[in-house]
């Protein structure tokens, strides 16, 4: 099974370079005595404009994969390119470029600055990427439109709920222009009515070439993705096309009405 | 501009979400900062109120007294000697170069009485340019002149605490007054200088004529003292050389042997004071500092408990592309902020405090422009010392365990 997956893979990449490329990728932590070794050895290929959810139990290894992913970590051993840049090689200050100009993070927890409105909250990776701050309210108000929003923008986390939090924090990830959205359990505190307008956004932004890829341990979720990995003691166990692809916008006509949040 | 939209603007505030901590936490440095620019300021005043002092005294004046001799083997003590004559005086005037006036004095502490009152005062005799040495003013009469010296006249010039103390309401002018037994006529009364600052009360003096203090008063042929004022205070060390010089051999000093004289400047004196006062602001300055040194320990410590508390906002913003220089940046221009707030507070209390202590001592406030800047300078060196740690820390934090810090 993992082995015609490599192959769809590298027929993939006979027309593009892959966005991500991962080889023989181990990451291993010491505990005390003991060696905890979460990641044995993984091998994968991520294109551009692939939708990609990342499954497995917990102590699967997926969450250091995600960290490794997100360059917020660095692997024990092996290879993992982005963008065909061996991430390791990196000094901390092109990893930090990378992250703020290349990734978008979005997090279970959404991670936004409290007592920090919606609108400068997007404005923060943009701070770090030295636009003016005229360019960065104009920015940030439009992929606040983008998800919606435009109209809580000077609205605190604390006033906004679970699913307006989770759409800032995926318009900060989008303001910067990445190349990839690293989504990880972006539904994990929100119920199934907000989860699906979340999947909505990014099937929305997928469709317009960006590649996310998405970290969930629920399976429902995880049929949104066009792509599913499933990580088992630190190896991928399976890698493979979601065959009955489920359509956000589709599914969020058929949930029953409820009242306007 | 893009600066202050970029960290200034969330630094302050990050400060005034919590008022109450980043107050308490200043008020270390306000403390700090103001008790070094007041005793930097106090110590400041008390040397200007010496050096001025001083000045009243004729900081261009020196001072010759006869010295102790060697007596066929017998130190005899300074002042007690015979060995300051008029021609010492007469020899000065003459022959030292930037000398403005020389006044040759004896002196003598003695009852004075006027009818049924009498005072125990310093007599002093001396030559009509002693007023112009010791720079007094005459407040009331004349001062006596050449023609007094020379017939050595029974006149007197007397202190305004002299006439309080005889006359009371009289008027002083023309009234005789006894000294030794001998009939004074009063004829001026010096303008009143007050206390020499050294606890000394300047207007407890009778003059007379120097020959009639010499001749009537005391019986002697010598002088207790010379003084001189030289052109200027630049040139006081000159002058006290050349006096030095000159007298040495008119009393014929061999080379090697010593002085049978001592010549005092108070210019000299006036260094003196100068070095005393300095060290003594630098002392208090220095206990001064210990509180600033404290305060910024409480800014330190604040700044570690706020990357504790905002552990997870740290991670945040390394995951969205923080760089450890910016982070660092955040956590330093929030300490350099504490500690610059602090230190302009601190300044102002401080110059305060001591215009209250000056304007209650009568002593001339000034704003001392390298104090301000010292603390200014010295605040914000404190914040970016005592801000460096905490900041460094914050920006080498683990992202993964930053954001999952509850």
């Amino acid at each position: 099974m993992p082995s015609q997956t490599r192959e769809r893979v590298l027929d993939d990449s006979a027309h593009s370079a892959p966005l991500i490329s991962v080889r023989n990728l181990h990451k291993y932590y010491e505990l005390g005595e003991t060696r905890v070794h979460a990641l044995r050895g993984v091998s994968l290929d991520i294109h551009r404009g692939e939708f990609v959810a990342v499954m497995g139990a917990s102590g699967s290894g997926k969450s250091t994969f995600m960290n490794l992913l997100g360059s917020l970590d660095l692997p024990s051993s092996g290879s993992y390119k982005f963008e065909d840049t061996e991430v390791a090689k990196l000094s901390k200050v092109e990893i930090a470029r990378l992250r703020n100009r290349k990734i978008g993070f979005v997090f279970q927890g959404f991670n936004l600055l409290g007592r920090t409105s919606a609108l400068e909250n997007v404005e923060l990776p943009m701070l770090y990427a030295h636009v003016s701050s005229r360019e960065r309210e104009r920015r940030a108000k439009e992929v606040l439109s983008l998800v919606g929003l435009r109209d809580r923008e000077h609205h605190f986390p604390s006033q906004l709920s679970g699913g307006q939090q989770q759409r800032v924090a995926i318009a900060r990830a989008l303001v910067n222009h990445p190349s990839l959205i690293l989504a990880d359990e972006p539904t994990g505190n929100l119920d199934s009515r907000t989860s699906v307008e979340v999947m909505e956004i990014f099937q929305r932004l997928n469709g317009h070439g960006l590649t996310i890829i998405l970290v969930t341990h629920e399976p429902d979720i995880a049929q949104y993705a066009a792509r599913q990995i499933v990580f088992r003691d630190g190896k991928i166990l399976g890698d493979t096309p979601v065959g009955v692809r489920m359509i956000a916008s589709e599914v969020y006509k058929t949930l029953p009405q409820l009242e306007e949040d | 501009m893009e600066f202050a939209s970029s960290f200034l603007v969330p630094a302050l505030r990050s400060l005034a979400r919590n008022k109450m901590r980043s107050g308490l936490t200043m008020l270390g440095i306000v403390i700090g900062v103001a008790a070094v620019i007041a005793t930097v300021a106090l110590g400041q005043g008390a040397g200007g109120q010496m050096q001025s002092t001083v000045a009243a005294l004729g900081s261009n004046m020196l001072m010759v007294f006869p010295g102790s001799v060697n007596r066929g083997g017998l130190q005899v003590g300074a002042g007690q000697t015979k060995s300051l004559v008029v021609d010492d005086e007469n020899a000065i005037r003459n022959n030292v170069p930037d000398v403005e006036a020389v006044a040759g004095a004896v002196q003598i502490s003695t009852q004075v009485v006027w009818e049924s009152n009498n005072w125990y005062t310093q007599v002093m005799g001396a030559d009509p340019s002693y007023f112009q040495v010791r720079d007094w003013t005459i407040g009331a009469g004349s001062v006596f002149d050449d023609e007094d010296i020379e017939k050595a006249s029974n006149v007197a010039v007397i202190g305004e605490t002299v006439r309080r103390k005889l006359f009371g309401a009289v008027n002083p002018i023309g009234q005789v007054i006894r000294i030794k037994n001998l009939p004074f006529r009063v004829i001026g009364l010096l303008a009143a200088k007050g206390s020499s600052g050294f606890g000394q009360d300047q207007d407890d003096i009778v003059l007379v004529p120097l020959t009639t203090a010499q001749r009537k008063i005391v019986g002697i042929t010598w002088l207790n003292m010379i003084l001189v004022s030289a052109t200027s205070q630049g040139v006081s060390d000159v002058v006290q050389h050349d006096i030095t010089a000159l007298l040495r051999d008119r009393h014929r000093i061999q080379t090697g042997s010593l002085d049978d004289f001592q010549v005092q400047s108070m210019a000299e004196f006036a260094n003196t004071l100068k070095a005393i006062t300095g060290t003594l602001t630098l002392l208090l300055g220095a206990v001064a500092s210990v509180a600033l040194l404290v305060g910024g320990i409480g800014i330190m410590n604040i700044m570690l408990v706020s990357v504790t508390e905002r552990t997870r906002e740290i991670g945040i913003r390394i995951a969205i592309g923080a760089t450890e220089a910016d982070v660092q940046l955040q956590f330093l221009i929030e300490a350099i902020l504490l500690s610059v707030a602090g230190g302009v507070v601190g300044i102002i209390v401080g110059e305060v405090a001591s215009l209250i202590v000056d304007l209650a001592l009568s002593w001339t406030f000034s704003i001392s422009i390298s104090a301000v800047s010292m603390a200014v300078v010295f605040s914000m060196t404190i914040g970016i010392a005592f801000g460096y740690y905490p900041a460094r820390r914050a920006s080498r934090l683990n992202p993964i365990e930053a954001l999952r810090y509850e």
